[in-house]
């Protein structure tokens, strides 16, 4: 009795006795009542009322049940409003009549209260369902459209983060899905200063946004590095730290880089992941594969990371290919895969090396077929060719000079009040890895700038006397009086003063670290780098040896290192 | 007390649900029956087969959902008549209509 919310239900009746009756039942069940006694008052009413339930009688003046049924059908539109007839009519043909009508059940006469109670309650908790299925399905076709305009967005800044690149070099073919980004894919080529052109394919697992999101820092990574002239090794390490960083655990991206010299006509190749990709010889129309040696990016950090590359000397109009999976896992109607045989088979089967690009894509397509969905495929073929016959609207030669720091002077000074909580090391080891070329070798230059420091700091400007350290006791009294004297502060200053030019392979970086101190006898030690005295120890002789050159200048307060440095180490 | 020309229980379960209204009700079923009483009178009278048909079918189910079972019945035999356009002889059932009618009159006066 009354154990649901109160609903609001519609009674169409012609016969008094009877609607008087449904309406106490329903009342006593806790409803409210609208009564009608026609079928036109009936539809009028809902029409006023919007009912929750219906109930009709069958046979009426004026309009009929079923006519009332279907025009209460058609007004409620999407909602549901279940319509219950009420006849006497027991005839099959009857019944259908009421559900063609729309009906949704029958009571019979005499009308049963518990009957009524036990169908208001089952249609009920339909109308409900119903309601809520409307109201979830509203939700998730706006749900929908967000994620729609979200990835629209996305793809817009990716597009424009990637368009920076020379894809559209003369001697460059590719090809890539428009949604590829949504599938995990990245393919980015730069020019280098030097000439060279740097290619990175790489398939990120997953697929929507959250593949697509790796692919932004990565593409912007490599497009500023690459035009500042960085290596190939310094890229990869710096996109594999990155990515390292950002994704999560089992997120990782399978890559294939490549830089391709034009000049001295040779390819590196760094595969980490990916299929075999192909080099091809055009003299003997041969294909050689590149494996995979390497684990994919973002998988392991720097430490563990191997940047060790592969490289191969070409002819002029040899080619090279990569692509990610997509190709050999292309499906067709039956489940077959297109697999690394049938491409093998399209290079076999070429007679014209300028047409092998479109038909590695046609028979793929062949292959699969027609409307699959699945377009999935990402490839690239980048030709060796003269380096003057290279156009793309990213190069521009004028300009193409160093982007990063080509040659520069600075003086950076050290005061007295700095030195005992001061280190200036990792300042001037970021400025100078800033330099293309000089960054591969930020280990070298630390030491070197370390052990010229504390000599400095510790003669010069401490006066503490390295001849202490022979013995383990004069080793703890040597350090006990460092600190001392770091504490009182010293009085003093140390300059730094850095000096750098570039050349087309390389340059050389002229380091300066003078003290206040009053130096040494420095014209002694020069050719006797195992003596121990002065400022001459082991560390300076490991200097020597990382240097092109090492001398004292003035009192011997002051030392000089030339260091130089070819880019693109093997 | 007959209560072969009403069925008591169902009475008792009416005057349950319809509680102050219940003698409101029964007058109204009274009056209702004793229209369509003159209504199928006349209906037969024309020979209006379909009229005959639409009176007794809704005669039928009122006195059903009051509890009068037997004078439901007759009511059918008048439908079907009505329905299959088999008026004659129906001149009868009519009659033993009215005077079901009245026994179901007194046995709810009655209660």
């Amino acid at each position: 009795m009354g154990d649901q919310t109160p609903l609001k239900v519609l009674i169409a009746d012609d016969t008094d006795t009877d609607r008087l009756i449904l309406e106490s039942i329903v009342k006593k069940e806790g409803h409210q009542v609208i009564s009608a006694r026609d079928g036109m008052e009936a539809v009028e009413a809902f029409q006023r009322e919007k009912p929750d339930i219906v109930l009709l009688d069958a046979l009426m003046p004026k309009l009929d049940g079923f006519g009332a049924a279907r025009q209460i059908k058609a007004l409620a539109g999407e909602e549901l409003v279940p319509i219950i007839f009420l006849t006497s009519l027991t005839d099959t043909e009857s019944l259908v009549q009421c559900l063609d009508a729309g009906g949704d059940d029958f009571l019979s006469k005499p009308y049963n209260r518990f009957i009524l109670q036990a169908k208001i309650k089952a249609f009920n908790r339909m109308r409900e369902m119903h309601a809520t299925i409307l109201t979830q399905r509203d939700q998730i076709v706006l749900h929908n459209e967000h994620l729609i305009q979200e990835q629209t967005v996305a793809k817009q800044v990716f597009d424009n983060i990637a368009h920076s690149g020379c894809l559209d070099a003369s001697n460059v073919k590719h090809y890539m899905s428009p949604l590829a980004v949504f599938n995990g894919d990245v393919l980015v080529a730069a020019m280098r200063p030097s000439g060279s052109m740097m290619v990175l394919l790489g398939d990120f697992t997953g697929h929507g946004l959250p593949a697509a999101i790796g692919a932004m820092p990565l593409a912007s990574t490599f497009y500023g590095m690459a035009q500042k002239g960085f290596s190939l090794s310094d890229i990869l390490r710096e996109i594999n730290q990155k990515l390292k960083d950002i994704l999560p655990v089992g997120v990782f991206c399978c890559a294939t880089i490549i830089d391709m010299n034009f000049r001295k006509r040779q390819l590196k190749v760094w595969n980490g992941g990916l299929p075999d990709c192909y080099i091809y010889r055009h003299k003997t129309a041969s294909v050689e594969p590149v494996r995979s040696t390497h684990l994919p990016l973002g998988v392991v950090g720097n430490k563990a990371f191997k940047d060790d590359c592969l490289h191969f000397e070409l002819e002029e109009d040899d080619k090279f290919y990569m692509w990610s999976d997509g190709i050999h896992e292309a499906r067709n109607d039956d489940g077959d895969m297109f697999g690394e045989e049938r491409l093998k088979q399209v290079f076999a089967a070429n007679r014209k090396p300028d047409s092998l690009f479109d038909d590695i894509i046609g028979a793929v397509h062949a292959f699969v077929g027609d409307g699959n969905k699945d377009d999935d495929l990402t490839l690239i073929e980048v030709k060796m060719d003269k380096a003057e016959n290279i156009q793309s609207k990213s190069i521009n030669t004028s300009t193409l000079g160093d982007r990063g720091l080509k040659g520069w002077v600075m003086d950076f000074e050290v005061q007295s009040n700095s030195f005992r909580y001061f280190d200036p090391l990792p300042l001037l080891l970021n400025v100078l890895v800033e330099v293309p070329g000089l960054r591969q070798h930020s280990g070298s230059l630390y030491t070197i700038l370390s052990e010229l420091y504390s000599n400095a700091l510790e003669h010069g400007v401490l006066g503490l006397d390295s001849a202490l350290k022979t013995t383990p006791e004069g080793f703890a009294q040597y350090y006990e009086a460092r600190s001392l004297r770091l504490e009182e502060p010293p009085e003093g200053a140390i300059c730094f003063h850095l000096e750098h030019h570039t050349e087309d392979d390389g340059g050389s970086l002229t380091i300066r670290v003078k003290d206040s101190g009053p130096g040494f006898n420095h014209a002694n030690s020069i050719d006797t780098p195992h003596k121990t005295e002065g400022y001459c120890g082991r560390g300076i002789a490991l200097i020597r040896t990382m240097c092109q050159s090492l001398r004292y200048l003035g009192n011997g307060n002051e030392v000089e290192v030339v260091f130089n440095w070819e880019n693109d180490r093997k | 007390m007959s209560s072969s020309h009403v069925d008591i229980e169902a009475l008792e379960m009416l005057k349950e649900v319809m509680e102050d209204e219940f003698q409101l009700l029964i007058d109204t079923f009274v009056q209702d029956s004793t229209d369509r009483l003159v209504t199928l009178r006349e209906a037969l009278a024309s020979g209006d087969a379909d009229e005959v048909r639409r009176a007794a079918h809704s005669f039928k189910g009122s006195s059903s959902n009051i509890g009068a079972g037997p004078l439901s019945e007759i009511c059918f035999a008048l439908e079907e008549g009505g329905r299959t356009n088999q008026l004659d002889g129906l001149e009868q059932k009519l009659a033993e209509a009215e005077v079901e009618f009245e026994a179901v009159k007194v046995a709810l006066a009655n209660l």
